[in-house]
C-alpha cells in the first residue's frame, strides 16, 4: 500500500452545503455538508441505506436536493444537472461498470465525442482516436492498448478504462463506488497507486467502500454517514477501522471469529484430484470436514469459483472424483448436487441466486418445490408458512413474504438465498463471496448463521476475496493459485501475509 | 384474476357494447355463436403459444403445423379410411413430436427459438403443399363422419334447459363445441400454469433461467415441454380447423395463425421477454381479437383493412399498458420511500 499522503491545504473547489434530500415520508440526507479540496482523497462510508447513493446522485446531477446548495468553485447552485456535473469535472466509476462490450478501449473512452474524418460520411478517425487515448493509458501504466476490445478485458482493467474516461474529460474529482469489491489484491494495490497518482496531479477522489482497511490506506479524510446524517469526519491518525465501524453502526463490533462448538469431525466432502475445464492440468484435492468452515482464498481468477461450479454440477468436471460421506458421488447437474445435499450460495446472487421478480416465498421454495406440492399442485399455504418461519429465523427485513425479492437490500437478498437452502437438509454448503455488497450488520448475522450451520454438522466451504472475512471467519484456509491448491493454513498460521504469499504462489516462510 | 385481466375484460365489454350499439346484429344468437366458434378455434392454439412465450420463447411454426396436420388428418380418414379416433391420436402424436424437435433444437443445439420455428414455418408449409401436390384436400361427396363432425364442428344449445326453467321456450344460443373444447383446455392450462410445480418452473425459467438452474430445475426439460405443449395444442386445433373448414388449401390454410396467437398473448399481458402473463389473459386476448374481426364485418369497414384494425388496436393496447406500468412504477417508487420496502404484485398464481 502506498504511504499515507501529505495533508491537503488548498481551498475546496466542490462543496455541499447543508444538503437535505427528503422523499415523501423519509429523509435520505439530513443537512450534510462535504467539501472536497483539489488533490484530496475523501473516504465515504456508511451502511447500506445510510445515504451514500443519494449523495452521489446529487453530485452527479441525477437528483436535486430538497434544501441546501452545491458550491462549485465558490458559485452556489441549488442543484446540478448531469451536463453541469460533467462540466464541473465530476466523474464516476460505478460499481457496475457502464462500458460497451462491443467497442474497443478508445471507442469507450471517447464515446459520443469521437474525432471525425472530413468528408460527407463523417467517418470516425481511428488513428486520431487511438492517439488521443494512448497518453492516458501510458500514464496509468496499463497492460492493454487503445484498440483492445473491452469484451476481452478483466473487471479490473475495465475499471481502469472508466478512470481513463474520467481523466480524458479533465475531471477534477473521480467518485469511485466500491471500486475494489471485485478486484484481486494486486489489482487493488494498482488502484491504490493510481489514486495516489491522481492525487499528485491535483485530481480529487471520493472513495466509497465497505473495505475499511483499504479506506484507511488511501484516504486523507473519512466522512461517515448514518441514517442520512453525517456522524463523523475523521482525519489523520483518527482513521482506523475500529473507529469507522463504531461510527457507522454506532456500537463496537465483536471480533469476527466465533469458535465452533466442537472440533471438526470426519471429512464430509472429499474432492479428489478434481480438474476443472478452466484448469484441466491442475488437479485439486481437498476435504471439507463436518462442522468446519474451510475458507478458500486466492486471487480472482485462481479457479475457486470454477471449482465450486464443478462441485455443484453447473460445469462438468474435466477429471477426478467427488466423495460424499466416504462414498463416491457423480454430480453432473445442480439437481444432482442438491439431491446429495450439496448446496451453493452463488457469487452473483442477482443472476444465479434469485428470481428477482418472484416473491420471497417463491424464491425460498424453488429448489424444493415438490416438498410443498400435493399431486403436482403447489401448496401455497405450506410455502408461505415455511417462508414466514425463515423470515423470522434469519431476520429478513421485508413487509411480507410476498414482497418481490428484487426490492430488498443486498443483505436481505442474500438472506433469502440462504433461506432457500436452510429450508432443506444441507450436508455441504458452498458460499461464494457470501457477503459481497452486504452491509456490516447483515454480514455478522450471516457469519453467525454459518457457524450455527457448522455446529449442526454441516461442512462449509467459504470462497472469499475479503481478507478480513477469510481470516476472521474460517477455521482453516485453503489458498488457490492458478488453478491448484498452493497451501493450507491452520488458525495458528493465519495472517494476511501468509494468505497473500500462498495466493501469489510463493512458499510460506519458516 | 389479475388486475390486468380485469382491465382487458372491461375493454372487451366496452368494445362489444360499442359494436352492438352501432349494429344490433352483433347480439344476434347466430352471430354470437359464430364468434364464439372462432374464439374456440383460435384460443386452443393461442394457449399453447402462451406456454412458449412464458419461457421467453416464440413458436412461429403453429400455422404451418395446423396446415400440415390438417391435410394429414383429412387424408388419413378420407383416403386411407383410418378410424378417426386413431387418426386424431396419430396427428396429436405427430404434433408432440414436432414440438419436441423444436424444443431439442432450442435446448440442445442452442439455436434461437425465432430461427428454429421460422424454419419450421417454412418446412411444414412446404411439406403440406408437396403432400397434397398443392391441391385442396377435402371431404369427397358423401364422405360422412357424423360423430366426429358433431364433436368438433357441432353446436349444442346447452343453456336451453336453464332457459326453460325461466320460462323461455324459444331458441337459445347454440354453443359451438370448439368453445367447449377451449373451456376444457383453459381450465387444464390454468391449473398447470398457475397452480402446478411445472407452471412455477415455467415462470422461473422465463424470469431467470440461470437462477432456476442453480435451484436445481432442469431448465432444458421445462423449455422442451413448453414447445411440446404448444405443438400438441396446435395439433388439436388442426383437427378442429380441418373439420370446420372441411377443405384445406395447403398454401393458405392456417397462415398467419401463429401471429394471431402471439397477438392474443401480447394483448393478454404476456411479455415476449418471458415470465409474465396469465391463461385468462391470453383467452381474453383471443376474444378481443375475434370481436375486432367481427367489428370489421359488422361496421362495414372494408375487410381489406382487417389486419390494419387489429394491428392498431394491439399497438394502442400495449402503449396504454406501458404508460400504465410506468405510472404504477412511479407510484410504487414514491410509496417505497415512505415504507421500508414496496411490495409489487409477484407472478400470477
Amino acid at each position: 500500500m502506498p504511504p499515507s499522503p501529505e495533508p491537503v491545504s488548498a481551498a475546496p473547489f466542490l462543496e455541499l452545503v447543508e444538503v437535505t434530500k427528503t422523499y415523501p415520508g423519509v429523509t435520505a440526507l439530513d443537512r450534510v455538508s462535504l467539501a472536497v479540496a483539489p488533490g484530496e482523497v475523501v473516504g465515504l462510508i456508511g451502511e447500506n441505506g445510510a445515504g451514500k447513493s443519494t449523495l452521489m446522485k446529487i453530485l452527479g446531477g441525477v437528483t436535486a436536493p430538497s434544501a441546501g446548495a452545491i458550491r462549485v468553485d465558490g458559485v452556489a447552485h441549488p442543484s446540478l444537472t448531469v451536463p453541469d456535473a460533467i462540466r464541473a469535472g465530476i466523474a464516476f466509476v460505478h460499481q457496475e461498470l457502464n462500458l460497451f462490450d462491443n467497442l474497443d478501449v478508445a471507442g469507450n473512452v471517447f464515446i459520443g465525442r469521437e474525432p471525425l474524418k472530413a468528408g460527407l460520411l463523417r467517418l470516425i478517425d481511428r488513428q486520431r482516436l487511438h492517439d488521443a487515448v494512448r497518453p492516458y493509458l501510458d500514464r496509468l501504466g496499463v497492460d492493454f492498448g487503445p484498440g483492445t476490445p473491452v469484451a476481452e478485458l478483466s473487471l479490473a482493467q475495465r475499471q481502469l478504462v472508466e478512470i481513463v474516461k474520467a481523466l480524458s474529460l479533465n475531471s477534477r474529482v473521480v467518485i469511485m463506488d466500491e471500486p475494489t469489491s471485485s478486484l484481486t489484491i494486486t489489482e487493488t494495490e494498482r488502484l491504490m497507486r493510481i489514486i495516489a497518482d491522481l492525487k499528485a496531479h491535483g485530481v480529487s477522489v471520493v472513495f466509497i467502500s465497505h473495505r475499511l482497511n483499504e479506506v484507511e490506506a488511501c484516504v486523507d479524510r473519512v466522512v461517515v454517514l448514518r441514517d442520512g446524517r453525517m456522524v463523523g469526519d475523521l482525519a489523520g491518525a483518527d482513521i482506523a477501522p475500529a473507529a469507522m465501524i463504531r461510527l457507522m453502526i454506532g456500537r463496537d463490533l465483536r471480533s469476527l471469529y466465533i469458535p465452533p462448538a466442537a472440533p471438526p469431525g470426519e471429512a464430509v466432502l472429499e474432492i479428489v484430484e478434481a480438474r476443472t475445464e478452466a484448469f484441466p492440468a491442475q488437479p485439486v484435492s481437498l476435504a471439507i470436514r463436518r462442522g468446519e468452515i474451510l475458507g478458500l482464498a486466492g486471487l480472482v481468477g485462481s479457479g475457486r469459483t470454477e471449482l465450486a461450479r464443478a462441485v455443484f454440477g453447473v460445469d462438468p468436471l474435466a477429471g477426478g472424483a467427488l466423495r460424499l460421506g466416504g462414498r463416491p458421488v457423480r454430480i453432473a447437474t445442480p439437481r444432482a448436487a442438491i439431491e446429495s445435499g450439496i448446496y451453493l450460495v452463488p457469487e452473483d446472487r442477482k443472476r444465479s441466486g434469485l428470481v428477482l421478480d418472484f416473491p420471497i416465498a417463491e424464491n425460498i421454495s424453488l429448489p424444493d418445490l415438490w416438498a410443498y406440492a400435493r399431486s403436482a399442485i403447489v401448496g401455497l399455504g405450506a410455502e408461505a408458512e415455511n417462508a414466514e418461519r425463515q423470515r423470522e429465523r434469519l431476520r429478513i427485513k421485508a413487509p411480507t413474504v410476498s414482497t418481490a425479492a428484487g426490492t430488498l437490500s443486498g443483505g436481505n437478498q442474500q438472506k433469502v438465498v440462504l433461506a432457500k437452502w436452510l429450508s432443506m437438509k444441507p450436508k455441504v454448503m458452498i458460499f461464494d463471496e457470501p457477503t459481497r455488497g452486504v452491509d456490516v450488520g447483515a454480514k455478522n448475522e450471516i457469519y453467525e448463521m454459518m457457524r450455527r450451520l457448522g455446529d449442526s454438522g454441516v461442512a462449509i466451504l467459504m470462497i472469499s476475496s475479503d481478507m478480513e472475512e477469510v481470516i476472521g471467519v474460517s477455521d482453516r484456509i485453503a489458498v488457490m493459485h492458478e488453478g491448484r491448491i498452493s497451501g493450507f493454513l491452520d488458525r495458528t498460521q493465519f495472517s494476511e501475509h501468509n494468505v497473500l504469499r500462498l495466493a501469489v504462489g510463493a512458499p510460506l516462510e519458516g | 384474476m389479475l388486475k390486468k385481466d380485469l382491465g382487458l375484460l372491461v375493454l372487451i365489454i366496452v368494445v362489444g357494447a360499442a359494436v352492438a350499439f352501432q349494429n344490433s346484429r352483433f347480439l344476434l344468437p347466430e352471430n354470437l355463436s359464430n364468434t364464439a366458434n372462432q374464439v374456440g378455434l383460435f384460443g386452443i392454439f393461442a394457449i399453447g403459444q402462451a406456454f412458449v412465450i412464458v419461457t421467453g420463447g416464440i413458436d412461429l411454426s403453429v400455422g404451418s403445423v395446423i396446415a400440415l396436420l390438417g391435410v394429414v388428418f383429412i387424408d388419413l380418414i378420407v383416403n386411407y379410411e383410418v378410424n378417426w379416433l386413431l387418426a386424431i391420436l396419430f396427428v396429436v402424436v405427430l404434433g408432440l413430436v414436432m414440438g419436441a424437435v423444436n424444443g431439442l433444437l432450442i435446448t440442445r443445439a442452442k439455436l434461437q427459438p425465432f430461427v428454429v420455428t421460422l424454419c419450421g414455418l417454412l418446412i411444414y408449409r412446404g411439406i403440406a403443399r408437396y403432400y397434397t401436390k398443392d391441391a385442396t384436400a377435402g371431404f369427397g361427396f358423401g364422405a360422412e363422419f357424423p360423430t366426429l363432425e358433431w364433436l368438433t364442428a357441432g353446436r349444442s344449445e346447452i343453456f336451453a334447459p336453464i332457459a326453460r326453467l325461466f320460462g323461455h321456450d324459444g331458441p337459445t344460443i347454440a354453443i359451438p363445441h370448439s368453445l367447449i373444447a377451449l373451456v376444457i383446455v383453459t381450465v387444464v392450462a390454468f391449473v398447470v400454469l398457475h397452480r402446478s410445480v411445472f407452471g412455477r418452473y415455467l415462470y422461473a425459467v422465463g424470469k431467470n433461467e440461470e437462477a432456476a438452474r442453480y435451484s436445481g430445475i432442469n431448465t432444458n426439460r421445462v423449455i422442451l415441454a413448453a414447445y411440446v405443449i404448444c405443438s400438441g395444442l396446435a395439433a388439436v386445433a388442426a383437427v378442429f380447423w380441418a373439420m370446420y373448414t372441411r377443405s384445406i388449401s395447403p398454401a393458405v390454410h392456417g397462415s398467419f395463425y401463429e401471429l394471431y396467437a402471439i397477438a392474443a398473448a401480447v394483448l393478454g399481458g404476456f411479455s415476449l421477454r418471458g415470465g409474465e402473463g396469465s391463461i385468462i389473459g391470453v383467452v381474453l386476448g383471443t376474444v378481443l381479437l375475434q370481436i375486432l374481426q367481427n367489428l370489421v364485418n359488422l361496421l362495414g369497414i372494408p375487410s381489406s383493412l382487417n389486419f390494419a384494425v387489429m394491428g392498431s388496436v394491439i399497438l394502442i393496447g400495449v402503449l396504454a399498458d406501458q404508460q400504465f406500468r410506468l405510472y404504477r412504477a412511479r407510484v410504487a417508487a414514491a410509496r417505497g420511500r415512505e415504507q421500508p420496502a414496496p411490495s409489487p404484485a409477484g407472478a400470477p398464481g
